[in-house]
Parts: structure tokens; C-alpha cells; sequence
């Protein structure tokens, strides 16, 4: 089966309903990609898929086949958002970070604080009351735009 | 620049937002096997047979007789099997263990249990086997009640909480050197290696524990990895193979131990015009089938059963009893988040009864310094109660909003003030005599400590107040794994007692180290001289002194203080209550790190409105019947309202930098405030989590 995982184009010899969670973290070592739950509710197997989140561990990879699946790994331009989780407390004990991260990173730079509430209710953190997640995403935000106002950067991202 | 009280970026932070950070489940070992739990299904009776309905080849078997030393899991009474020896004392205990290198065969694998069931215990009421009991005792409650003029009585019921930490428990067991290593997601490694040198029958020199990555803690791996060690450690050591055993979600909530419940009962002997003048109160805690951690969660929970309240005449009699349920065990705020729910919900009635403000009853009561504790601990200049309480009051505009709120239906407001005990009970600290140790690099310094990170940021903290007191940059301290071959023990990182404790030590060791290098910069020193090494230990600060056959005098070094005010609105058709407007103000000490205290106040209330409004645990024949995320509901970002967070600095002396422990602080309040701001709605609710059943069926009250 042939798939794009960060870029690079791979072809794996696994079972099509195995779990794309499987096959990423045993398969090809990509071990990022986190197991909470195995039942769709945690989110820490957050990856993209064509460039939307989904549940690695609900997917099997025959459902990836021919396309492009971004893990933790591989994700870029989102250096000031990772940075940003860092110094605003967007993480702590780290499992649920991976998938957070790449959620975070499909919301548009317009959305409304209520709705990164709801595109972020799929995920699950037990540590940091999502606080230093809103505050994370905020201040990357924040970040881009001063970035992108600077005349020597054009138009930034 | 001083790192103290400054946002400085966490060591393993970058690890952690690039997938990087390697947890138990990501290692892989040449050789390695895959570990399994085969467990109970009945709640009590004798095991009358095991059948293997599987081919052997390839397997390795696992059973009680293997075990080469004493078949318990040694940590405070040691009357819990490792490996059930033909009874069972609970529904998933742990009868059988077996590997194998494919996952799919071990799963495959069918092993029937036949039993000789026994009636089982499962309500605590019932229970004969009292694990501990304890009274605490102030004054004579009769000269207290004599000078009432009104007495109010309530029970308050708390249920079982799940830690949920998101990285299920999981442990890698290598047979080296004849003897064991044991990686893992956990808290406290001298538990585990201590348990695991007595399950051996190993010298403390063969067992080693390395602490990995760990996917949050709560206190759920306070205790438990010494289980999951041990039978991770007796799989590899048969097999001579390293062995992998990572639980899955079910697993996990079914098998592991969860937060005590509690029933609570109060009666206060009050003056008209608000004055306590007699607190009894009565717990009782569920402490599951065996004994685990039960002494001293009840003890914690005795200990802050009465609230930060002053009363001349007290008696606090606290009992933890068997059941046939899966051990209770730690979780953030170990006994003290279940009394301070009974405390503050009855404080709100005795108000009521009163006819007094809420907010009043407690200014009219609350300890200031000077005043003593039920055990006669008196509170010196950092006791803020009385300061977080009115910043509270304040900072939500309680008075106007629950003026606002009484004529909306469904809608409230209330109030909870509690306190926190930071480090160990009694003379707990002085028993565990803590070692830290610091060593000069070429490049600054490294700290070794088995004080864990598991989320809350140790390795920063411990970071910050080393390279103050050593007068180098943050950068330039490393913080070595928690490695017991390397470590010395620094006691469990649990009891919000790390960075106030530990931290205390390894401020003690900077202190020396800098004394030592004199003028020199650690780099030149380490040109010059080479390396050198200062090990440190808990010293008990002067003047602290407590009776533990009495239950009298100093139960903690310190306390800190918090004060929570929720809004609520309770649908009208679906009795479901929300958390509409959070204030929360603690007051930790000093901040070493504003950016973690905030996390941990964060963390902690949201786990706090879980427990108050969400997380319910149903019991079906002695065990969790909702395992499962899709039906015990954590807080998700639906859920909470936006937090508005005030932090208060009242510095403990003691404490480095002026620092208290914060970890715990924040899971007291919330339960309260939310059940008190469900009163404040009309609903007599006494019980959390305050769920819509609960909200159904409560009987009404005058707002």
C-alpha cells in the first residue's frame, strides 16, 4: 500500500484494516503519534490527512491509501505555534501534545476564540485546563501578525 | 538575571511539541515480549481452577508460585498479593501474567478462572474491616454545642475519581546483570524499586528503575507502578527476555485505583450571630480491598476536614474500611478534596440556617495567623485565608452577581475556601529523609533528585532555584534522569512537597557548592579543581513538632490557601449543570514560575469541576462499568469557561524563595463551590459529582 507521510512518499506490507496508528508508530517508528484511549475520544493520535485531523487510531490505513497523512514529525511552518505551547503552559506532561499541535495548527488565523473551543473538543488534556492551550494558540497568532506587519517581510506566512 | 518568579521555557519542552519526548509505549528492545494481565471476574471468593485453553509454544506463564520473594506489593501494610494465591479480594485483581512476542497471540490467548464466589462487601457502611481509624481532638465538644445557640447536621457523599492521566500505565521490564531494570511511566522510583527488591527477593544494588517520560500522574501513578512492575519483572525474568506491558484505556480504568469515596458527616454547633463553637465530624472512606495508600489519605482528609476555620472545640473522627472493589489509592488532594467538599457544602447550610451571608459566616470564622488548627498547629504570618477569601469576594463581584443570579432560574452562584497542607503528614518528612544532590559540570551544574517530571514541570523548578542560589544561568543546569543507579531518593513526587521540599534541599546544596567555589565561576572552577559533588537532606525547619499517637501539634509546614467562586446554569429540561463563570485566587508562597503555578491552578480546578459536575464512576458488581472515555466524561474544551486566575504571594520562610507547594491546592475547591452555586440555584444537591439524576431528584431550596 502506498501512502505520503511527511512528505515522503512510502509503501508499507500491512494488513489494509490495520490502524493507521499502528502502522505509523510500529511500522515506520513514527511514535509521535500517541495512543489514549484506541476508541476515538482522547485525540493523542491526532494526524493529518490531507491536511485535516483525524483519529489515527479509528482509521485503518487502506483509508490513507494514495494519500498524504502529516504526523508530529513532519509538520512545518508551525515553528511559533510548537515555540508557543512551550512558553505559554500548552503543555505539560506532553501526551496529549502531539495532537493538540496539529490540531491547532489546521485553525484559520480569523476563527473566534469560541470556535477553537469547538475545533479543539475533540482533544483531550488532563493538565492543563486548556488554558495554556487558548493562550498558546493566542500568542502564535499574535506572533504571525506582528511577522507578517513588518515591512521587510512582505507578507510573512 | 534571576530565573526565580520568571517564565523560563521548560527543560523538556521542545522534546514535547516536536514528538520527540520518548514514553514507555515508544521503546522498543531487541528480543522484546509483549505482557498481559489475566485477572479476576468475581469480586470475592477462592480460585478452584485455572485452565490454559491455549497451545504454550512460545508463551512464558507466570504465576504466584514463580514469585521468588514475598508475594506482596510492599509499601505501607503489606497485605496486598502481587499475584492472587488462590483467593480474591476484588474484580480485576490480578490471578495470572503471560507473553509473548506477537500481540496478536497473546491477546488470542483464552485462560478460564473457575471460583468459589463469596459474598462480597461492597458498601462501606456495611464493612467490619477498618484498615485505619483515626480521631483528632480540640477542647470537649459538649462545652462547644452547650454554647450553640443553633446546631446543623449534614452528610455529604463524594464518588470514585479517575486519575485519567492520558498515557495509560505501562512499564519495560529488562533482566541485566542479574538482576532487573524496570523503565516506566511513574512517579515515585524508590516505591517501585523498593516494592521490587521484596517481590525479587533482589538486594537494593539488582533492581534498578528509570523513570521515563511520563503522560501526567495525578497520584495514579503514585502507587500502582510498583504492581505493574512487579509483574512486568517476574514475566521478564522467566522468559529471560525484556518484557513490555502497557495497559489499554479499559484496562487501565477497570484494574487501577481510583480516587477514595467518601460519606462525611457534620455537626456545627453555632452562635446566632455566626460563631463556631463546636465542629464534629465524622468520615468514612472506601479504601477498596486492600490497604494501599488508605492510612494516610484518610489521615490527609481528617486532617482537613473542618476547613480553615478557627473553633475551640473540634473532634474529627475518620475511619477507612474494606470493600471487594478494586484498591482506592492516591489522587491529587489524597482525602482532602473529598472533606473540604463536606466542609464548604455545610458551611453554605449553617449560613442558610442562619440566615447569614455566606461570604460573611466564613470572614466571621476564617483562621488568621495565630490561630490554631484542630490539631493546635498554630498558624504563623504566611495563613492568608482570610486575604484569598476577600480577593475572591472581590474579584467575582459575588455579592452583586448572586444578587443578579437569584432572580434567573437555573441560575447561581457559590463559593468554597479551602486549604492545603503541602509535603508529608506529620512527621512523614522526617521519616523520609530526603536526599538531593547537585554536581559540578564543566559547563554549570546537574541535579540528581528521583523527584519526577510528570507534567508539573519539576525539572524546571528545581532548575530555577538551583541557579539562583548558585548565582548561574538556568541554562546551565541539567537535571540528570530519574535513575535509581544514579539518583539518590529524594522520596515520592507526590504531596505537592517537590518543589517546596526537594527544592528546599537543592537550594541547601547550591548554597554549599557556591561556598565552595568561592570566586570562581562553576566553569573555571571545573577547569582548575574537577568536579565535586554536594549531596543534601531534609532538615526539619525549627519549632515544627507533632504528636502521631496523639494526632497533636504542626501536621504540615506550611499551608496554602484558595478560594473558588462558580457560576452555574442548569438547563431546565436536562437538569444538566454547567460551570458558567470560574474565579479561582490561590496563594502559593512565592511563585518560582508563573507560567507553572498557572498550569497547575488550571489543571487542578478543571479536574475539580470534573469531579464536582462530570466524572462519575458506576460500580457493577464490584467494579468500573463505564471504562471507557466515551462514557466517563473528562472536561473537554466544551465544557470550561474561561478561568480567571489570581495568584497571591504570602512567602513561607521556609520554603525556597518563599515557595509552597501548589500541586494539590487547586482540586479542594471547586466540587464545593460548584455544589453551592447549585444550592444558590434552588437545588439541595449534597453529593458530586452533581450529575442531572442527582439534580432530579434533589429536593428544592429558597434561593
Amino acid at each position: 500500500m502506498r501512502l505520503s507521510v511527511n512528505g515522503t512518499a512510502v509503501e508499507v506490507d500491512v494488513h489494509p484494516l490495520a490502524r493507521l496508528l499502528d502502522v505509523l508508530r510500529e511500522t515506520l517508528g513514527l511514535t509521535g503519534t500517541k495512543e489514549g484511549c484506541g476508541e476515538g475520544e482522547c485525540g493523542a493520535c491526532t494526524v493529518l490527512l490531507d491536511g485535516r485531523p483525524v483519529n489515527a487510531c479509528l482509521l485503518p490505513v487502506a483509508h490513507a491509501e494514495n494519500r498524504e497523512v502529516v504526523t508530529i514529525e513532519g509538520l512545518r511552518g508551525h515553528e511559533a505555534l510548537q515555540e508557543a505551547f512551550v512558553t505559554e503552559g500548552g503543555t505539560q506532561c506532553g501526551i496529549c501534545t502531539p495532537g493538540f499541535v496539529l490540531a491547532a495548527s489546521t485553525i484559520g488565523e480569523e476563527v473566534a476564540p469560541a470556535a477553537i473551543r469547538e475545533a479543539l473538543a475533540g482533544n483531550l488534556c488532563r493538565c492543563t485546563g486548556y488554558e495554556g492551550i487558548y493562550r498558546a494558540i493566542d500568542a502564535a497568532r499574535r506572533a504571525s501578525r506582528e511577522a507578517g506587519s513588518r515591512p521587510d517581510r512582505g507578507g510573512g506566512r | 538575571m534571576p530565573a526565580v518568579g520568571t517564565p523560563v521555557p521548560r527543560k523538556e519542552g521542545l522534546d514535547k511539541v516536536t514528538g520527540r519526548a520518548r514514553y514507555t509505549d515508544d521503546v522498543v528492545l531487541p528480543g522484546m515480549l509483549f505482557g498481559r494481565t489475566i485477572r479476576a471476574t468475581i469480586p470475592r471468593g477462592r480460585i478452584t481452577g485455572v485452565h490454559l485453553d491455549f497451545d504454550p509454544h512460545g508463551f512464558t506463564v507466570v504465576d504466584a508460585r514463580d514469585i521468588p520473594g514475598r508475594n506482596v506489593v510492599a509499601l505501607i501494610v503489606d497485605d496486598q498479593p502481587c499475584l492472587a494465591d488462590g483467593r480474591v479480594s476484588h474484580t480485576e485483581e490480578p490471578v495470572l501474567l503471560l507473553a509473548h512476542a506477537d500481540r496478536e497471540a497473546l491477546l488470542g490467548a483464552t485462560v478460564r478462572l473457575d471460583y468459589a464466589a463469596e459474598p462480597a462487601v461492597l458498601d462501606p457502611r456495611a464493612s467490619q474491616t477498618v484498615f485505619k481509624e483515626l480521631t483528632i481532638q480540640k477542647g470537649c465538644l459538649d462545652d462547644g454545642f452547650g454554647s450553640a445557640d443553633v446546631v446543623v447536621e449534614g452528610e455529604y457523599r463524594t464518588g470514585h475519581q479517575e486519575q485519567l492521566y492520558i498515557e495509560p500505565q505501562g512499564v519495560i521490564a529488562v533482566p541485566e546483570d542479574g538482576g532487573v531494570t524496570v523503565y516506566g511511566s511513574l512517579q515515585c522510583p524508590y516505591y517501585v524499586h523498593h516494592a521490587l527488591s521484596v517481590l525479587l527477593a533482589l538486594p537494593p544494588e539488582r533492581v534498578r528503575v528509570v523513570q521515563l517520560e511520563t503522560g501526567g500522574g495525578f497520584g495514579g501513578k503514585e502507587d500502582y507502578p510498583s504492581i505493574i512492575a512487579g509483574h512486568a519483572a517476574l514475566l521478564a525474568l522467566k522468559a529471560n527476555r525484556p518484557v513490555k506491558l502497557v495497559y489499554d484505556r479499559l484496562e487501565d480504568m477497570r484494574a487501577t485505583t481510583k480516587r477514595h469515596p467518601a460519606i462525611v458527616r457534620h455537626r456545627t454547633g453555632v452562635t446566632r450571630d455566626g460563631r463556631l463553637t463546636a465542629i464534629d465530624v465524622e468520615v468514612l472512606l472506601d479504601g477498596g480491598a486492600y490497604t494501599t495508600l488508605s492510612p494516610v489519605v484518610l489521615s490527609r482528609g481528617a486532617l482537613h476536614a473542618t476547613g480553615p476555620y478557627r473553633c475551640d472545640h473540634v473532634r474529627v473522627h475518620g475511619r477507612v474500611v474494606q470493600t471487594h472493589t478494586p484498591p482506592n489509592g492516591a489522587f491529587r488532594g489524597f482525602g482532602a478534596p473529598q472533606t473540604q467538599f463536606a466542609a464548604e457544602a455545610h458551611m453554605d447550610r449553617v449560613a442558610a440556617a442562619l440566615g447569614l451571608d455566606p461570604v460573611a459566616l466564613r470572614e466571621r470564622n476564617v483562621w488568621r495567623p495565630g490561630d490554631t488548627t484542630a490539631t493546635g498547629q498554630r498558624l504563623g504570618p504566611d495563613c492568608s485565608a482570610a486575604d484569598v477569601l476577600r480577593v475572591a469576594v472581590e474579584r467575582s463581584r459575588y455579592h452583586e452577581r448572586r444578587g443578579t443570579l437569584a432572580g434567573r432560574p437555573g441560575a447561581g452562584i457559590g463559593l468554597a475556601l479551602v486549604f492545603h497542607g503541602a509535603g508529608f503528614t506529620g512527621s512523614g518528612e522526617v521519616k523520609l529523609a530526603s536526599r538531593a544532590a547537585l554536581q559540578l559540570t564543566a559547563t554549570g551544574a546537574r541535579i540528581r533528585v528521583a523527584s519526577t517530571e510528570i507534567g508539573q514541570g519539576a525539572r524546571t523548578v528545581l532548575a530555577q532555584v538551583v541557579a539562583d542560589a548558585l548565582g548561574i544561568a538556568y541554562d546551565d543546569v541539567e537535571v540528570a534522569e530519574a535513575d535509581t543507579r544514579f539518583v539518590p531518593d529524594s522520596g515520592p513526587t507526590v504531596a505537592s512537597r517537590t518543589s517546596m521540599v526537594v527544592g528546599r534541599i537543592l537550594q541547601g546544596c547550591a548554597v554549599r557548592m557556591r561556598e565552595r567555589l568561592g570566586d570562581l565561576g562553576p566553569a573555571d572552577y571545573h577547569a582548575r579543581h574537577g568536579p565535586f559533588e554536594v549531596e543534601g537532606q531534609y532538615v526539619r525547619p525549627a519549632g515544627l513538632d507533632w504528636d502521631e499517637a496523639a494526632y497533636r501539634g504542626d501536621a504540615y509546614g506550611c499551608y496554602g490557601y484558595a478560594c473558588d467562586v462558580v457560576e452555574v446554569a442548569i438547563d431546565a429540561d436536562t437538569y444538566e449543570a454547567r460551570a458558567t463563570a470560574v474565579t479561582t485566587v490561590h496563594d502559593v508562597g512565592r511563585v518560582l514560575h508563573p507560567v507553572l503555578v498557572r498550569g497547575q491552578i488550571e489543571g487542578g480546578t478543571v479536574q475539580g469541576l470534573g469531579y464536582a459536575l462530570l466524572e462519575e464512576v458506576a460500580m457493577r458488581d464490584g467494579a468500573m462499568a463505564n471504562a471507557q472515555l466515551t462514557n466517563y466524561v473528562i472536561p473537554t474544551t466544551a465544557d470550561v469557561p474561561p478561568l480567571d486566575v489570581v495568584v497571591l504571594e504570602t512567602p513561607y520562610v521556609e520554603g525556597p524563595f518563599g515557595a509552597k507547594g501548589v500541586g494539590e491546592l487547586p482540586m479542594d475547591a471547586p466540587a464545593a463551590a460548584a455544589v453551592n452555586a447549585i444550592r444558590h440555584a434552588g437545588f439541595d444537591v449534597r453529593e458530586v459529582p452533581a450529575t442531572p439524576e442527582r439534580l432530579s431528584e434533589a429536593p428544592c431550596v429558597s434561593r
